[in-house]
């Protein structure tokens, strides 16, 4: 499974501990918001453009404990619905990393891909063989998924995952 | 082998005879929590095709966070868990008059020593304060257990907080897990239990216990958990007949770096706008007007944080121009208040006395900020945004320097008024 993009990294701006209360503002978690719809609102409190720089740089990287805080889903589904296809920070905060994999939006942890990747850089992420590729150039390995978790990111997460295995609905063969 | 209680208790909830931390396990949750998210988790459920829940008895609903409803999306969402509740047969549900759903779980004896208890809220490390796993996860996971009953989980390595001395007068739990942020910052227990140990554990009501557990998570911990003792022992067995097994960690457990802290002669702490690390110490801060201030929360809403503030607020005023809102963490706290007099005394020293519930916390509903108001709050984050505009600013510290703080309008040591 190979994901390729537009690094969409922001040059001079404090990355470290992006809060989900900046991704997501708390008077929108509950709301009824279509995924159509999350764009609008993604990273409002942090950059109120990023939807328009997400539709062409899709792969978002950022610092350190990417997503601390309130455990609310909708900051990393407001971000894979706002087009990012993958997210790779120097290190997540633990119910964010969780999220966004059972949700079905790869996040890859690497201080070496953040420290080398630059806004603009063309990414390509081979999941299953740990690999960023940059600028077609500089390869970088990162520690790879268990299978079980791989699993969970080609079926674009737990729900989906559960549904195909409805017939049995037996977790332990995850 | 030697293990921690973490080790211990997902050991025996995966029925494996060892575990490592790294290791994933796949478990079956002893109770599982949900708030006002329900009605989007049941969306989630839905979608798996599973047409009943695993198991009606393990799942616990409480509204706190949009209550009292304040729009129709708020009633919609209520209106879709009642009907789901009422079709799954859910028999632990607490609709809008019971109070902060971490607060309900532990006075109705859902949370048990030895047990996993998950939430889908972030501040779900509070049941650690019963000597339960208690882990926060989110939408898609609930409905995955409600599916299934079952989730994976990695096993942590744990932090051994020591924590020994005397509290000094008018330094409290919040000061000491504030402290704690200061040293390890927000990221300093990503992925890891946290033990919090020692004289100074030892000595706490379960209430002061509730509160360190609860910040755990924005150490970035997946568990906070306070040693089980008779003061566990007695909380617990007043509220369930319930059978449990106390855990304890071995004394030669592997631990990832023990932290040891003498709080004899800390300081009122207080966090900074808009990092819940960003920490100083009372006599190192300038003046720092407020507007509003906040008393309550699944953190410090509790009897003994209303008491403590009311010690302060006792025969005072809150100054012109500043607004106190006390948000009780349950009816059955806000009865006690009542009963004590301890409500009397905040109201006539000019608080307004609000629902038991979430409140302003999350900057959804109640007195929210607008552009450039300041709070002090007793809350647990600070972020930007967190309470309303992104231009507002809140200070967290605990219901002390909040009391004291609406005397004199800033934000004030609250020993000059003990």
């Amino acid at each position: 499974m190979k994901i390729n993009g537009k690094a969409l990294k922001y040059e001079g701006k404090i990355t470290d501990d992006i809060n989900t209360d900046v991704i997501w503002p708390g008077k929108y978690t509950y709301v009824q918001i279509s995924k159509e719809e999350m764009h609008k609102y993604a990273m409002e409190n942090y950059d109120p453009k990023f939807s328009e720089k997400a539709k062409t740089n899709q792969i978002l990287v950022v610092g350190k404990n990417m997503g601390c805080g309130s455990s609310r889903e909708q900051a990393s589904e407001c971000l894979k619905y706002s087009g990012i296809k993958a997210i790779i920070a120097k290190s997540f905060a633990r119910i964010f990393y969780r999220n966004s994999i059972n949700i079905g939006l790869p996040v890859i942890e690497s201080e070496d891909a953040v420290n080398s990747i630059k806004n603009n850089d063309k990414v390509v992420i081979d999941l299953e063989n740990g690999k960023i590729i940059v600028n077609e150039k500089k390869i970088i390995e990162f520690t790879k998924y268990p299978e079980f978790v791989m699993n969970l990111i080609k079926d674009d997460g737990l729900i989906n995952h559960i549904k195909n295995k409805n017939d049995k609905v037996k977790f332990n063969e995850l | 082998m030697p293990y921690t209680i973490t080790e211990k208790i997902l050991m025996k909830y995966s029925g494996r005879t060892s575990v490592k931390p790294g290791d994933i396990v796949i478990i079956e949750p002893s109770r599982i929590m949900s708030h006002d998210n329900s009605a989007f988790i049941i969306k989630k459920f839905k979608k798996t095709g599973v047409k009943r829940v695993w198991n009606k008895d393990k799942i616990v609903i409480i509204f706190d966070h949009t209550v009292p409803a304040s729009n129709p999306e708020h009633i919609k969402n209520h209106d879709e868990a009642r009907q789901f509740v009422k079709e799954q047969k859910i028999k632990n549900f607490y609709d809008t008059k019971a109070g902060v759903s971490h607060q309900v779980m532990m006075e109705e004896g859902f949370v048990l020593p030895g047990s996993i208890t998950m939430g889908a809220d972030s501040h779900s490390t509070l049941y650690g304060a019963a000597t339960s796993l208690g882990i926060p996860i989110n939408r898609t996971e609930m409905a995955g257990i409600w599916a299934t009953g079952k989730i994976w989980l990695k096993v942590p390595q744990t932090i051994k907080i020591s924590i020994n001395g005397d509290l000094p007068k008018g330094v409290y739990a919040k000061d000491i897990l504030l402290k704690i942020l200061s040293m390890t910052k927000s990221d300093g227990a990503t992925y890891k239990t946290i033990e919090f140990t020692g004289r100074s554990i030892a000595d706490m009501s379960m209430s002061a216990r509730m509160t360190l557990s609860n910040m755990a998570v924005e150490i970035g911990a997946k568990a906070g958990i306070c040693t089980f003792d008779h003061i566990t022992k007695e909380y617990i067995d007043s509220r369930t007949n319930e059978k449990y097994s106390p855990v304890l960690s071995d004394p030669d457990a592997k631990y990832e770096k023990i932290i040891r802290l003498d709080v004899s002669n800390l300081e009122p702490q207080i966090s900074y706008p808009h990092k819940v690390d960003n920490v100083k110490s009372i006599n190192e801060i300038e003046d720092v007007k407020i507007n509003q201030a906040y008393l309550g929360s699944c953190t410090n809403g509790r009897i003994e944080d209303l008491k403590i503030a009311a010690d302060i607020l006792r025969g005072k005023k809150i100054k012109k121009g500043v607004k106190l809102v006390v948000y009780p963490a349950s009816i059955k706290i806000k009865n006690e208040a009542e009963r004590l007099g301890v409500l009397q005394i905040l109201e006539d020293a000019g608080a307004k006395l609000m629902t038991a519930s979430c409140g302003p916390c999350f900057g959804a509903i109640g007195s929210t900020l607008h552009d450039k108001q300041v709070c002090i709050s007793s809350s647990n984050r600070n972020f930007r945004g967190r309470m309303g505009s992104p231009n507002s600013f809140v200070y967290l510290s605990s219901p002390a320097t909040v009391a004291a703080s609406c005397i004199e309008g800033k934000i004030t040591d609250p020993r000059n008024y003990l």
